[in-house]
């Protein structure tokens, strides 16, 4: 029993959190003192929602190795890009830069997992570099639009065997796992780069980040509770500000005093002992 | 259907309107110019909800995925029949709350604080209509929250007046930040048990699932509406709020906010829980009972109210008591009828606290004294209220009598623990306490005499006028042109609780 109650000692926090605060906001004498009581209630709630979205042993909900430095030159010359085939060579170029670097550090390693952080970083940057060049598509001759709907429907195939495939290459030698990455990751990019799938192949980084059992928390909580901290910081401005004018108002901000005065000015007379006892 | 080329934003567009909208009220002069601004926005708003409500009411209910992303995680609006009714009845509210609000604000707040009025008052009106819009449930505390805060500032207004308003606006805050986070605590149960946001994707995610989660979820969240809604026992911050807000702010709220939230009660306790769930059954029967005692609590204490207002305020408690018997009969008939008495009573509410604002405005006052012989006084303002006084207590041909005619028949045909018989005496009883409370108004307003030596008072400005018989004549427009209410309560009733699962009551 206590064992049961000990493991879940963050909904403990958050009961006993709730508690307090909703103790004080009904026990209040003080205005200001209420407000931070629910400042407490609202706190209770925010570690409720982070403790929801926590999965046991995973880490921050931030992208592991993507966005390095190795590939900024690659994204540098396509930011501006203007012509399709420049952004073809630079993408390609991206990613050989990219697995270079990866052979060369990791050929030693025998953790798996930092392979497949890299290899995950170099097709996200290939797919980066397909967002870039998806935007150029447009200015594309016609010729290519018949090839493009052809590799489109080829696309979404290249892609499940890619995902499929990494996950059994992850146990292999780091060198072989870059190579078939190397050619992965390029026919990932003819076919997503002509079809304009961008988005396919940002899934599949993904996919390449599970298969290389990295445990994420859940990041919506997060993101929601960002937005109720947000909620709760304009409460609690508009309750103070709410008190700085009682404040000026009625000369107090006890809430016995209030509640005498409000009384006088509804019946006339001040609040006497039989009513009150 | 294929829809005009433009109009495939217009779901998103009555949120967005007034939203963009309200930082440029706050630009403009104190003055005239903020208040022409932001009635003209309320037209537009109005025009798009009746677009909006055409479309669901030809082609059947409209998904919008905001921004282009798909449904279970990108932010979807989702209107049906129901929600199209309740942002028409914001937006029309609006329309006419807006013009009718010049003078009177222009007498009851500070001019300094004219621009930041309108300013809030067209960030409430996004998030009231965001309310109703929105698909997604963390999206409805978002906008929750943007109607609540921007709330307590226009009742905190009112302070110029009476400085009882600050408290108001106080004890506002934080009853309504507890319910708000309330909602906040149950929906993080159900995505910790479900892992969506989306309301229909909820719904489909909780089937077969019963487990304390849920059930604590679903407590937490009909808890915390409640409180946001005045359902009785947690009902305090209301009176105090409506009767010390500005006039036209009292009109608005009483006739959209907590409408809103009985939408919002609606949605959760049939769209997304439905019949399926077991614990449905619990709530039904404590709304049962929480909805007759607040119709007959409400209404006693208001008969005992000097202050005209806050005897209003409180018999909008008694009538979200209505509403919530019509939920609890849990059937297409009891969830149409609350539907209905939604949209009268927004009418109704709308009309008497505009009369009570054309009084305060020429009186200074909404105490019983400054209504004696008011007939002689201020005629039109008189018999404006006297007519919206009795659609509240149901007098035919007024909507009041549409209202409680819907709701008894309802209640012939359900089979709750109550008998129906008992349940439509006890709809009877109350509307005579109704009766006996709106009696004493048009008694001291037509059969007692103006206090002696009182001058002449002119009459309100035709603006305030105008706006107020508007209400007093839609009314009456109702109670003969029904297809509006009756027709399309019935449909929205229908969509919300016929799901997955077939229509039917929870008996």
């Amino acid at each position: 029993m206590i064992e049961f109650i000990l493991d879940r000692y963050n909904y403990l926090i958050v009961i006993t959190l709730m508690m307090i605060g909703l103790y004080i906001v009904f026990s209040r004498g003080n205005l200001v003192k209420t407000i931070i009581g629910l400042n407490i209630f609202q706190t209770s709630v925010f570690i409720f929602y982070i403790t929801i979205g926590k999965v046991a042993g995973g880490t921050a909900p931030i992208l592991m190795g993507g966005y390095g430095g190795g590939h900024g030159d690659g994204h540098g010359d396509t930011y501006h890009g203007n012509g399709h085939d420049k952004d073809h060579s630079a993408a390609h170029d991206g990613v050989h830069d990219k697995l270079a670097y990866e052979q060369g550090v990791d050929a030693g390693t025998a953790d798996s997992i930092y392979p497949a952080n890299d290899l995950e970083a170099a097709i996200r940057s290939a797919s980066d570099q397909v967002l870039k060049a998806e935007s150029d598509l447009h200015n594309v001759p016609e010729e290519f639009a018949d090839s493009a709907n052809q590799l489109a429907s080829d696309a979404g195939l290249i892609e499940s065997d890619t995902t499929n495939q990494m996950s059994d290459t992850l146990h292999d030698a780091p060198s072989e796992l870059a190579r078939s990455a190397e050619s992965h990751a390029n026919a990932l990019y003819d076919g997503a780069a002509s079809s304009g799938e961008a988005h396919g192949s940002a899934y599949a980084g993904d996919a390449a980040a599970y298969a290389g059992e990295i445990l994420y928390s859940n990041p919506l909580p997060h993101v929601l509770i960002l937005t109720a901290i947000v909620v709760g910081v304009a409460t609690t401005a508009v309750g103070l500000a709410l008190a700085v004018r009682i404040q000026e108002a009625y000369g107090t901000i006890e809430e016995d005093e209030l509640e005498a005065e409000d009384y006088k000015a509804e019946f006339g007379h001040p609040i006497t002992e039989e009513a009150v006892g | 259907m294929s829809i005009a080329p433009g109009l495939e934003h217009l779901p998103a567009l009555p949120v967005v309107i007034p939203m963009i909208a309200a930082p440029v009220a706050l630009l403009m002069r104190p003055g005239t110019t903020p208040w022409l601004w932001a009635s003209i926005v309320s037209w537009v708003t109005l025009i798009c909800t009746i677009m909006l409500l055409d479309q669901v009411w030809h082609s059947g209910p409209i998904v919008y995925e905001m921004g282009g992303w798909a449904a279970p995680l990108g932010i979807t609006y989702y209107i049906d029949l129901a929600n199209a009714l309740v942002m028409l009845l914001v937006a029309a509210m609006a329309s006419v709350v807006f013009p009718y609000a010049r003078t009177s604000v222009e007498a009851e707040i500070d001019r300094r604080q004219i621009p930041a009025f309108y300013t809030a008052l067209l960030i409430c009106m996004t998030g009231l209509l965001g309310v109703a819009a929105t698909g997604d449930a963390f999206n409805v505390f978002v906008f929750l929250e943007i109607s609540s805060l921007s709330t307590y500032a226009l009742v905190a207004m009112g302070a110029r007046k009476d400085r009882r308003a600050l408290t108001a606006a106080f004890n506002y805050l934080i009853m309504g930040t507890i319910g708000a986070t309330f909602y906040v605590i149950g929906l993080g149960l159900l995505y910790q048990s479900t892992g969506t946001l989306n309301l229909l994707d909820l719904h489909e995610q909780l089937a077969n699932q019963e487990n304390k989660v849920v059930e604590a979820g679903f407590a937490f969240i009909v808890t915390g509406i409640g409180l946001k809604l005045a359902m009785v026992p947690l009902h305090l911050w209301l009176p105090n709020a409506y009767c010390f807000a500005p006039s036209a702010i009292s009109a608005f709220l009483a006739a959209t906010a907590t409408k809103v939230q009985i939408y919002l009660m609606l949605r959760y306790v049939f769209t997304v829980f439905g019949f399926e769930f077991p614990f449905l059954e619990v709530a039904l029967n404590a709304f049962l009972i929480l909805g007759i005692t607040g119709m007959f609590y409400a209404s006693i204490v208001a008969v005992f109210r000097d202050n005209v207002k806050q005897m209003l305020a409180y018999s909008s408690i008694a009538q979200i008591g209505y509403m919530l018997l019509g939920i609890s009969f849990g059937t297409v008939d009891g969830v149409a009828a609350s539907l209905i008495h939604v949209f009268n009573h927004g009418l109704m509410k709308a009309a008497l606290f505009m009369g009570v604002g054309c009084v305060v405005l020429r009186l200074g006052s909404s105490h019983f004294h400054a209504f004696k012989g008011l007939a002689k006084r201020m005629p039109w303002t008189a018999w404006g209220l006297i007519l919206s006084g009795l659609s509240l207590v149901g007098v035919p041909p007024t909507v009041g009598f549409i209202s409680k005619f819907q709701l008894m028949e309802a209640a012939f045909q359900t089979s709750t623990f109550i008998s129906p018989l008992l349940v439509v005496l006890l709809i009877g009883a109350s509307s005579l306490l109704a009766a006996v409370y709106i009696g004493r108004l048009i008694y001291a307003m037509v059969l007692e005499q103006p206090p002696e030596g009182a001058e002449k008072i002119t009459e309100a400005p035709y603006t305030m006028r105008a706006a107020l018989w508007l209400m007093v004549i839609a009314n009456f427009y109702f109670f003969f042109h029904t297809d509006l209410t009756v027709d399309v309560a019935h449909q929205a009733a229908e969509s919300l609780i016929c799901t997955s699962a077939g229509c039917g009551g929870a008996y």
